[in-house]
């Protein structure tokens, strides 16, 4: 601090801060989410979930047999099955990228210094993005080689990456879950408190789909197109074995819930009062 | 420079902020006074963009503030609710605000040594005491050297040595030609730091004015010693004049001028020993000034 001068005005010193860009926000989203112990947590489990329950599952019961009835790709499927748990704590951590905040009152300092708000949710997006596709993608490779090797050694089918419909089975269930976490945080974004974000996301991704699956099949002509079934027809989930979609239109449709609730979030974010 | 023109907020039906105008000048630090409701913190909030006007304007150094390319260079808030994540460190807290203008880990570390927070940079803001989180709150204030300082209530929690801190601080900011807005229930302390004074009541503007001004203004009163209380007390009885009793020899009369009542006591020949106008202090005038302008009465008023 120079000296107090009285009521003579000494020039303003110079200022530290730059101008606020895209590249800059990102680096401050990521500065956050490496700090919070929560983003480890939820990444350790989810790799536990994904590699842990697809070896207990390739080495359980009677070794994997490829034939005309069970493809290579099934059987990559349900050696993935640990997605299904892996998608909550994905589904946490994208809402609490923007609840988190909420909650507890940061978010005031962060659109006080990005004032133009929607560089924030791009930010996160762009973090929480390159965050969960490396770290599932490496979690399904994993479980892939972990699962295969432990179905060949107990007498089942070899399958490799390059059998048909294999590879994207593994990148889909990692493409999967990144645009689940894309969901998560637009569902943060517009409901801003953790506890309404968390049950919207467990009530369509959990509860949604099982009460659809009991109900007559006459009124359910919609249940392909719920995000997790939609999304489910990319990786093969077994929860949806029959899905009329093909993998990719599937895909597309769960992208498309996604740009509608990042765009929702968009308008909100810009138009409220923080 | 703060420049607030015709701003209205309104919560429902109710009008936070009404009509408000005012500046703040840069160059002296600018006391903002109100009671609670009054509208202090929604006005800081929209000087931050944080919230919407529902009409009129807020300038920040001559330019509408969420258009700034560098808005850290413009404007460092503390806002009176805490606004940090208690998940991160000090220093994570900072950084991360930081890095959104592209401001080094260096420019961190100085504003941690400055804040007084150097023993516990690395540890969760989230066991900070109130005085801690404080310090946090106007070292992030301070991060980007703005031009522009507004801090709501930051005295609010600290300890002697932190409420000394901030007082120099303030005038030092100001001595450096900053524009600073700082809101505080501490009369005393405002009175120490702040050379000007923006008063709010119901979110309207009651005063824009010099703390000198502003005591002035206040209804002074006169300290009368003499032994016929009762009686003279009787003889000053008149529309405006208020005449408190104290149960000694001593009363404080207030809308009368040493001058009245000297020769009020003359006429009557009362015997008075002593006749001393006072000033009112910032708290005396705040009370006056703000009387019908309080949203949340304590119990019985006066």
């Amino acid at each position: 601090m120079s000296a107090v001068t009285g009521t003579v005005l000494a020039p303003v010193p110079a200022t530290a801060a730059g101008p606020v860009t895209q590249v800059r926000v990102v680096r401050a989203e990521w500065t956050k989410l490496r700090a919070l112990r929560s983003t480890r947590w939820c990444a350790l489990t989810a790799a536990v979930l994904i590699v842990g329950l697809g070896a207990a599952i390739a080495g359980s019961g009677t070794a994997y047999h490829v034939s005309a009835a069970n493809s290579a790709a099934k059987g990559i499927s349900a050696a993935l099955l640990g997605l299904l748990f892996a998608q909550l704590v994905i589904g946490v951590v994208g809402v609490l990228a923007f609840s988190g905040e909420y909650g507890t009152g940061m978010i005031r300092a962060t659109l006080a210094v990005v004032p133009a708000r929607l560089p924030v949710l791009w930010a996160k997006v762009v973090v929480l993005v390159g965050l969960v596709l490396p770290v599932t993608l490496l979690c399904a490779l994993v479980d892939f080689f972990a699962a295969t090797a432990i179905v060949s050694s107990r007498g089942g089918s070899a399958i490799s990456l390059t059998d048909p419909g294999v590879l994207r089975t593994v990148v889909g269930s990692s493409l999967y879950l990144t645009v689940v976490v894309v969901i998560g945080l637009a569902l943060g974004a517009l409901l801003r408190k953790t506890a309404a974000g968390l049950s919207v996301f467990a009530a369509v991704f959990f509860v949604v789909p099982i009460v659809v699956g009991a109900l007559p099949p006459n009124i359910t002509g919609f249940a392909p197109y719920l995000p997790s079934n939609a999304g489910g027809a990319l990786w093969g989930s077994p929860l949806n074995a029959t899905n009329p979609l093909s993998p990719w239109a599937g895909f597309a449709v769960l992208c498309g819930y996604a740009v509608l609730l990042i765009a929702a979030a968009a308008w909100r974010l810009r138009t409220r009062d923080a | 420079m703060i420049e607030i023109d015709g701003l209205t907020k309104r919560y429902g039906d109710k009008a936070a902020v009404d009509g408000l105008s005012f500046v703040v000048e840069p160059g002296v630090v600018t006391g903002f006074l109100g009671p609670n409701g009054a509208g202090k913190s929604t006005t800081m909030r929209m000087i931050a963009g944080l919230d919407r006007p529902d009409s009129g304007t807020v300038r920040v150094n001559g330019r509408h503030y969420p258009g700034a390319a560098a808005p850290m260079a413009e404007l460092g808030i503390l806002l009176d609710a805490r606004s940090v994540h208690p998940g991160l460190s000090a220093r994570a807290n900072l950084l991360a605000l930081a890095r959104t203008a592209g401001i080094g880990r260096r420019r961190v570390d100085e504003v941690i040594e400055l804040a007084g927070l150097g023993e516990v940079a690395g540890s969760r803001a989230g066991g900070f005491s109130l005085g801690m989180g404080q310090r946090l709150g106007v070292a992030a204030a301070l991060l980007g050297r703005p031009q522009t300082v507004v801090l709501d209530e930051p005295v609010n929690g600290l300890d002697p040595d932190g409420v000394r801190w901030i007082r120099l601080l303030l005038k030092s900011l100001a001595a450096e030609g900053r524009t600073v807005l700082v809101s505080s229930h501490l009369m005393s302390e405002m009175a120490q730091t702040a050379a000007r004074l923006v008063v709010l009541g119901r979110g309207k503007l009651i005063a824009e004015t010099s703390v000198e001004e502003f005591t002035g203004r206040a209804a002074a009163g006169v300290l009368v010693r003499t032994p016929e209380t009762g009686r003279l007390g009787q003889v000053l009885a008149a529309p405006g004049v208020t005449v408190v009793h104290d149960g000694t020899d001593l009363l404080r009369v207030t809308g009368a001028t040493a001058e009245q009542i000297g020769a009020a006591a003359w006429r009557a020949r009362l015997p008075v020993y002593e006749l001393t106008p006072t000033h009112a202090s910032l708290e005396e005038a705040f009370m006056q000034v703000t009387q019908d302008a309080v949203e949340y009465h304590a119990g019985a008023t006066r």
